[in-house]
């Protein structure tokens, strides 16, 4: 996702979502400790000066393997862990955080949380520098979307984990996500919470959009609807009209859907391609359906029940964001404990509850009765085995094939 | 071996112009330090990658290869979206100066005692973050905001449609309202050195070219413009220059056709094209650069403000 933003309560008013967006967007959302702000100011100050020294001469490989690039485990002696999240992406009262002030005090472990992921690629900018020289970013946890934490992943940055160290995981990581191609058997991530990619309409301006089909040329809809710049995301659905798979696709399959999004730009069908700023004109009706996340609308759905979110007949898109500690964090075991503990049910439903992602643990839904009745049975939190059986992803690959993609659909987008 | 002696107060007052300059140096130093740090060693960086071998990636690392064609690519692939930025960024520094002038002009000689309070209301929209002004413009210009709504009763969005502007019955998500945005976003670039030159202009020239039988128009020709001009080339430049480089205005206000070029290049850093997206930075700042090179020449104006 490039830019995201979980809205709240349906006691919050336009304007405070409009404030908290643009926090995300400025990166200044609260949460960010003075600690965690300096030592970024500083970190940024490496990379500028890491990055001018290579310049001039070409530069390395930044692929690392797991002798060359060792840390030692401090979590026995030091109770402390740094955890990187996105803004808005964890339960929050106040200014305080009680799920994750619990764990601090079951555990004793000091946990210091930044919310310094605004955007999988600019956080991949901001820690590329250090961890493709085998050096600390100074975090032991952060939470990168999949495509992401699969390309971390095989660039050899991330430490395999301890499943030994987390029981909950095993126990209760629903079946779906515990073997994704990029990371079999979760040696190396656990995902935080998932989402899905759909279509969302404004029932007050346009009738049921079933399908993606419908949504790309249906000539009441023309000019009126809004896609996602999230290439993954887009490209899907393109891949799904032409008839591929895009958990595995061809070079044709490939340009068959390119050929397919440029037929649609060109006729004028889209009014936007977007981040997640398709929120507000959605609302107002100056787009009436749109390629959209599931937690937006949600949260969307507190103020407008005329805001539908609808399962396209093509499938739909899973994602997750996925916690993994980084190479040269020193705090692998205490991260594993945070792990284990966000895994227990009762945790993730009071979690889920906040947030409106999809909850990747298995019993949270029975324990969400004592946590928000209302929320039980809903199918973009708790989806059923059959939306299940219906999702696709975008196809991991390496960095220069995703770059060649990127490149291919931002071509057209923005002509 | 009798020479003539200097006379007696010159070698100190060569000592103090040393001292002098040795302070002058020193007082650099800060800014100086600033820029290599901050803009030389960068633009050494950029140089460098914009003439890598793009077939690198970051896990196999990027050649020095001296990639030259890394230019002819970038120009060839995004030259519509060039074209279109310096052609968004032109018209509304137009309009800015042709908004601007007036307010610059009122402000300086007509405003008395308001005069304070209009140039902190000129300055004032600078205290909210641009994101969020260009997101107010979404409000305004929105299909069901009043604005849309009184325009398609005077049947001007009919016209503005028919002249490609926008799409038949709305305004958001059109050139027009890119434009808009720009030349709203970038107006007190042009305000603010535009007044600051005319406010130094002295009344009694107007009553003297009064005096001399000008017509108003006349004095303003021949008396005002000239005096205001190294403000008007301040203010051309420092709208045009951002206005060029914007990436936010087209993203919010835009649609598929109106990418710009500052846009483009995000994304290619974003995507992991470095090469290219290097390349692209520095073939902007060369056009700039060449630009605002030929405008002060033919300006004719090298102090500006």
């Amino acid at each position: 996702m490039t830019t995201r933003w979980t809205p709240r309560r349906a006691s919050d008013s336009a304007a405070d979502r409009l404030a908290a967006q643009i926090a995300a967007d400025l990166q200044l959302s609260g949460g960010m400790s003075r600690r965690g702000m300096l030592r970024m100011s500083g970190v940024s100050a490496l990379a500028l000066g890491g990055a001018s020294v290579l310049a001039s001469c070409g530069t390395e490989g930044t692929t690392q393997t797991e002798e060359s690039c060792t840390s030692e485990d401090l979590s026995d002696t030091e109770k402390a862990l740094n955890f990187s999240n996105w803004p808005l992406y964890i339960d929050e009262k106040g200014k305080r955080l009680p799920t994750l002030e619990d764990f601090e005090a079951e555990s004793g472990i000091d946990v210091t949380y930044n919310t310094d992921v605004n955007d999988n690629n600019q956080f991949f900018a901001k820690v590329r520098n250090q961890l493709g020289a085998c050096e600390s970013t100074g975090r032991d946890i952060f939470v990168l979307t999949d495509w992401m934490a699969a390309r971390m992943i095989g660039l050899g940055w991330i430490q395999e984990l301890d499943h030994a160290n987390m029981p909950n995981v095993d126990a209760n990581l629903i079946e779906r996500l515990q073997n994704p191609s990029w990371d079999e058997g979760r040696k190396f991530s656990v995902p935080w919470q998932s989402g899905f990619t759909g279509i969302a309409y404004n029932a007050k301006f346009t009738g049921e959009v079933s399908s993606f089909e419908e949504l790309v040329t249906r000539s009441d809809l023309k000019g009126k609807i809004s896609l996602l710049t999230e290439m993954g995301d887009t490209m899907g659905f393109f891949l799904k009209l032409v008839g591929a798979d895009p958990n595995e696709f061809s070079d044709e399959e490939w340009q068959e859907a390119l050929a397919k999004l440029e037929e649609v730009v060109k006729s004028g069908q889209i009014r936007q391609f977007t981040g997640n700023e398709y929120t507000r004109p959605l609302n107002k009706g100056d787009i009436v359906a749109c390629e959209a996340w599931s937690g937006d609308i949600i949260a969307m759905q507190f103020d407008n029940p005329d805001i539908k979110f609808v399962q396209p007949t093509e499938g739909i898109s899973l994602w997750s964001d996925n916690m993994m500690v980084p190479n040269q964090a020193t705090h692998k075991a205490n991260a594993e404990a945070l792990m284990n503990y966000y895994y227990e049910p009762e945790v993730a439903a009071r979690l889920a509850a906040w947030v409106n992602y999809i909850c990747p643990v298995q019993g949270a839904e029975e324990a969400m009765a004592s946590v928000d009745d209302s929320l039980v049975g809903n199918p973009l939190i708790f989806p059923s085995e059959e939306v299940y059986a219906t999702t696709f992803s975008f196809m991991a690959t390496d960095t220069k094939t995703r770059e060649g993609f990127d490149k291919d659909f931002n071509q057209i987008i923005g002509a | 071996m009798a020479h003539v002696a200097p006379p007696a107060g010159a070698p100190a007052s060569g000592d103090a112009a040393r001292k002098r300059g040795l302070v002058g140096y020193l007082l650099l130093a800060p800014a100086g330090l600033w820029l290599s740090l901050f803009f030389i060693v960068p633009m050494i960086s950029l140089i460098s990658t914009s003439l890598y071998d793009p077939s690198g990636s970051l896990e196999t690392g990027y050649q020095m290869t001296g990639h030259v064609q890394n230019y002819a690519t970038v120009l060839q692939e995004y030259d519509s979206q060039l074209l279109r930025s310096f052609l968004y960024a032109g018209l509304a520094t137009f309009f800015c100066m042709l908004l601007g002038f007036p307010l610059a002009y009122a402000i300086a000689f007509k405003a008395g005692k308001w005069k304070n309070l209009l140039l902190v209301a000129v300055i004032a929209p600078f205290f909210t973050s641009f994101l969020i002004r260009t997101l107010a413009w979404q409000l305004i210009l929105s299909d069901q905001g009043w604005v849309t709504q009184t325009f398609n009763a005077l049947y001007l969005t009919d016209l503005f449609a028919a002249l490609g502007l926008t799409e038949q019955g709305s305004l958001l998500y059109s050139p027009l309202a890119v434009v808009t945005g720009l030349t709203y976003n970038f107006l007190p670039f042009m305000v603010l050195p535009l007044y600051a030159s005319l406010e130094k202009i002295d009344p009694r020239l107007h009553e003297a070219g009064a005096d001399l039988y000008a017509s108003p128009f006349t004095t303003f020709r021949k008396v005002t413009l000239p005096l205001a001009l190294p403000g008007l080339v301040a203010g051309t430049l420092l709208t045009f220059i951002p206005a060029a480089g914007d990436f936010i205005n087209a993203q919010l206000l835009g649609n598929t056709q109106t990418t710009m070029i500052g846009t483009v290049i995000q994304k290619l850093f974003d995507g992991g094209s470095y090469p290219e997206a290097s390349a692209l930075s520095v073939v902007l700042m060369v056009i700039i650069v060449v630009l605002v090179l030929f405008y002060i020449r033919r300006a004719g104006t090298e102090d500006l403000v």
